[in-house]
């Protein structure tokens, strides 16, 4: 006969319990609302646009044409040996081919210093377990990427404290804005232990300038804490001019201090390859670095995928032309929809990178609140039929912002979207 | 600016013998060829013996791995799936492979399968969702060493050691059951359940009925979880036949009541397709809650699409999976006669086994005294002298000193021969009282055979502490 116990049924953690994993949010009830209505051109052209989706659909047909082209080697169908070789190949310190040729060119890299996760989500949890304690905290410049509250607190037990941007200076990070933000967590007895930013940015769609990066850089050197920059959009930033790496000003430092800083990446934005599971980590601390590395057992990538992406990533040819390709496609979507919007009398952020757009809708707001925002969000999810995603899920401090996505569509669809939001401009000036 | 208490720590594990033994063994490699004198691995429980059928059916179905469906191109779905209830032709075909693996006595619902980067990472998702930090799970010993970071490192979750002794052939009893219970209390801490690995890790034996039926009424009564890591279900060659505890939950009538949702089975196919590269693990819950936590966190470790397309087409292949499974056990069953005859010639016994990757070896005779000092000494002997990298029984928190897991599928059949005429003449030394140093591996080395052995290649890539599982 069973005992009674203190707990549900069924005793579960608290962690399984709570609802950290943040689905209860808007950000995720719009996908429910595209997942039961989805839009598609000739079978249910009423349905719901998704535009809350950070994906990259411009560029696979050249991702298509490479495999078709290198059918043996990428997929080993024509290898034998190399199949056994991949099944059996769960080293922790990840394929060398895919990772000794890494990227984006200014800032050198040292292969030793990679370490493997599947996708950047595991990424962020892994060096967040490795920074902090359960009950310490992270600094988050808002409007931040909503999936932080689950990977960045779920389970490893630390917590977010913002640090609050806003539209009077475009939403760039202020030194009054992180010496606050840091201030309210020691008034709490909260132990801060690094800052982590997505550069460029999710939501806003910018890159981060130098002198802003080089501010946080010394702000984390002062405070003697660590310096996360998530740079998965890095590849998406629509001028290669436009973006600097939190590398590259360490290179400029000679790499003064630079065992606090970690480098978040992974190939589902720039190469649109989220299904693949492909995430990195590269740290200045060695210490870090071996950790990670033991802990990426609970994360590692299928040793097939690697195979692929080594193959595909060590092709110098392939990797430059796509990554101008992609950049310049990114670059005319974003004039596409930014026009559109204009048009219809919205504006947005300026915005020089990523996969989305920052558009400011709070003139549309009967009054400054979230719950007004929510309510337009509403409106436009079950009237308008698109579903974008609102400020608020974002942590924004000023309501009236979302985030519009427009690289997972087909062009087609982004029009018909503008099309849309233009009709729906148009009927309230009518009113 | 420091890390935290988990990155200082020791828990993850790596300072154990375990994976000393794999550094020594990377520092001098044994290699047919180039390094006959090298240190054979046999540490490492990997599955080799059957790549051949696999490599048959990608050449025989190419599309699979080209990310093609009956020859239309499908590289944009997969680009694009990262869904976290897993790709359901993948769940289909991995519920009728566990199906099948089971003779077919149980059958699972793709819908309370849980798709993982490998059975480390459901472990631990297992742990997250039921434990809170510094409450306990009950392990028999010995047990998987990986277990000590997987189960404790990021969870702060405790194990106590059920202790099970060769007086019974390292049966669980239920005396041993109420003892680790009572020494969980003492320390103050709470049990939340007990894992058990079945078939066992590093014993190489399945459950008996009689076993399984004490777990259930022990965690029935206590109002725990019980966890199954069955990863090696499909290395069964001999009998007894695999008995899942979720077949004697069915034949004990327990399905929906409050037992039935708090025994959890933990799967992978590293073990039985031998593949452990592409981090394919798998919870199975019956507690619709505990489906939907470890659903949300497995986006911290997905597989990747790309691989479960290719494993869904495989093993959607029911004529290929009947036909592997059977091969795979008539393969594994020869390998293991051939070590364990090979040993008992020279004297060695194991524990009778019919299961796993490896033998649970009897080396308690060649102690200079009964302690583990005394097996430390053993195992460097064995390790430098001999050059066979073999897992001590006290890295597997054995209770009794002088057992060591020796595997015996991650190498070549001519590697298995030498190992034992190492072995052999290691003891025949001992027992002449010979001094016995660095002597014996130097007259032999394995025939040259056309096929070069894997292991080769993998560790070429190796730089200094790189990790093996199990």
């Amino acid at each position: 006969m069973a005992i009674q116990i203190d707990q549900p049924s069924v005793s579960l953690s608290r962690v399984a319990v709570s609802d950290t994993h943040g689905e209860d949010s808007p950000y995720f009830a719009g996908w429910k609302a595209y997942d039961e209505n989805p839009y598609h051109e000739l079978t249910n052209p009423s349905g719901v646009i998704q535009m809350g989706l950070a994906e990259n659909q411009v560029s696979f047909d050249l991702l298509e044409q490479y495999l078709e082209k290198h059918s043996d080697g990428a997929t080993n169908s024509g290898r034998t040996s190399g199949f056994r070789e991949n099944a059996l190949f769960q080293d922790y310190h990840g394929n060398g081919k895919l990772y000794g040729t890494n990227k984006r060119g200014r800032a050198k890299f040292n292969p030793e210093s990679i370490v493997i996760t599947a996708g950047a989500t595991a990424a962020n949890e892994l060096l967040t377990f490795i920074l902090a304690d359960p009950g310490d905290a992270l600094l988050v410049p808002t409007p931040y990427y909503p999936g932080f509250d689950r990977d960045l607190r779920w389970r490893t037990g630390v917590n977010i404290v913002p640090v609050h941007c806003d539209s009077s200076n475009n939403f760039e990070i202020t030194p009054q804005a992180l010496e606050s933000a840091y201030n309210e967590a020691e008034s709490n007895n909260i132990r801060v232990r690094g800052i982590l930013i997505t550069n460029p940015s999710n939501p806003l769609g910018a890159t981060i300038r130098r002198t802003i990066l080089e501010n946080i850089l010394d702000f984390a050197t002062r405070k003697n804490i660590h310096l996360v920059s998530d740079e998965i959009y890095s590849g998406s930033a629509f001028s290669s001019d436009e973006f600097v790496s939190i590398a590259e000003i360490l290179e400029t430092r000679n790499y003064k201090d630079s065992e606090r800083v970690h480098i978040v990446y992974s190939l589902s934005k720039d190469l649109g390859l989220p299904g693949f599971r492909v995430g990195t980590i590269y740290s200045y601390n060695d210490r870090v670095v071996t950790t990670a590395r033991r802990m990426s057992s609970f994360t590692l990538i299928s040793s097939q995928t690697q195979q692929l992406l080594a193959s595909m990533l060590s092709d110098k040819q392939f990797t430059g032309s796509y990554i101008r390709t992609n950049r310049e496609r990114l670059r005319k979507r974003y004039e596409l929809i930014i026009d559109g919007l204009g048009k219809a009398g919205i504006r947005c952020l300026k915005g020089n990178a990523g996969l989305f757009c920052w558009m400011d809708l709070s003139t549309l707001l009967e009054e400054p609140t979230k719950e007004q925002e929510l309510c337009l969000w509403k409106l436009m999810l079950h009237e308008v039929k698109l579903n974008i995603s609102p400020g608020s899920s974002c942590h924004c401090s000023e309501p009236g912002w979302f985030r519009v996505c427009f690289a997972n569509m087909s062009e087609k669809t982004l029009e018909v979207a503008l099309r849309r939001i233009h009709d729906f401009m148009e009927r309230r000036k009518a009113h | 600016m420091t890390l935290s208490k988990k990155a200082t720590c020791n828990s993850h594990g790596q300072d154990s013998s375990y994976f000393l033994g794999w550094q020594e063994y990377e520092k001098n490699p044994y290699d047919e060829l180039t390094n006959p004198n090298g240190i054979i691995q046999m540490g490492l429980a990997e599955n080799q013996l059957s790549f051949d059928l696999l490599e048959s059916w990608l050449a025989n179905n190419p599309d699979a791995a080209s990310f093609k469906r009956n020859g239309e191109s499908i590289f944009r779905e997969l680009a694009l799936f990262q869904d976290y209830h897993g790709l359901p032709s993948f769940k289909n075909a991995m519920v009728k492979f566990m199906s099948e693996i089971r003779g077919n006595k149980a059958s699972f619902d793709p819908n309370k399968l849980v798709l993982t980067a490998g059975a480390t990472s459901a472990n631990e998702t297992l742990m997250f969702c039921l434990a809170e930090p510094g409450d306990a799970f009950l392990l028999p010993t010995p047990y998987y060493p990986g277990f000590d970071r997987d189960l404790k490192w990021r969870t702060g979750v405790e194990i106590v050691p059920i202790q099970c002794t060769s007086s019974n052939g390292f049966r669980i009893t239920e005396l041993a059951l109420e003892s680790a219970y009572q020494l969980a209390q003492k320390r103050n801490l709470k049990v939340k359940g007990v894992l058990v690995t079945n078939p066992s890790n590093p014993l190489g034996i399945t459950l008996t009925r009689h076993e399984l039926n004490l777990l259930l009424n022990f965690v029935d009564e206590k109002g725990v979880h019980l966890i199954s890591d069955e990863i090696y279900s499909g290395t069964v060659f001999n009998s007894p036949n695999f008995v899942s505890v979720m077949e004697i939950l069915v034949n004990r009538n327990y399905v929906n009541m409050d037992l039935w949702n708090r025994v959890h089975i933990v799967y992978s196919l590293s073990k039985d397709l031998g593949l452990p590269g592409f981090r394919v693990g798998a919870i199975y819950s019956n507690d619709d809650l505990v489906v939907a936590a470890a659903t949300k966190m497995s986006s911290f470790g997905l597989v990747s699409s790309q691989t479960q397309y290719l494993l869904s087409a495989m093993l959607s292949d029911e004529k290929f999976a009947k036909n592997y499974i059977v091969e795979n056990r008539k393969r594994l069953k020869n390998r293991h006669a051939k070590l364990v005859r090979g040993l008992r010639k020279t004297g060695i016994s194991c524990l009778e086994s019919n299961a796993g990757l490896f033998c649970w070896v009897d080396m308690r005779h060649l102690l200079s005294s009964e302690t583990f000092d005394a097996e430390m000494e053993l195992w460097k002997k064995i390790v430098y002298e001999v050059g066979l990298n073999i897992s001590p029984g006290s890295s597997c928190h054995c209770s009794e000193p002088g057992w060591f897991r020796v595997c015996f599928a991650n190498m070549s059949e001519d590697t298995l021969e030498l190992a034992i005429q190492r072995l052999k003449l290691f003891v025949n030394a001992i027992s002449s009282n010979k001094n016995n140093i660095n002597g014996v591996s130097q007259n032999y080395s394995s025939k040259s055979s056309r096929r070069k052995s894997i292991s080769k290649w993998v560790f070429r890539l190796s730089f200094h502490d790189r990790e093996r599982e199990r």
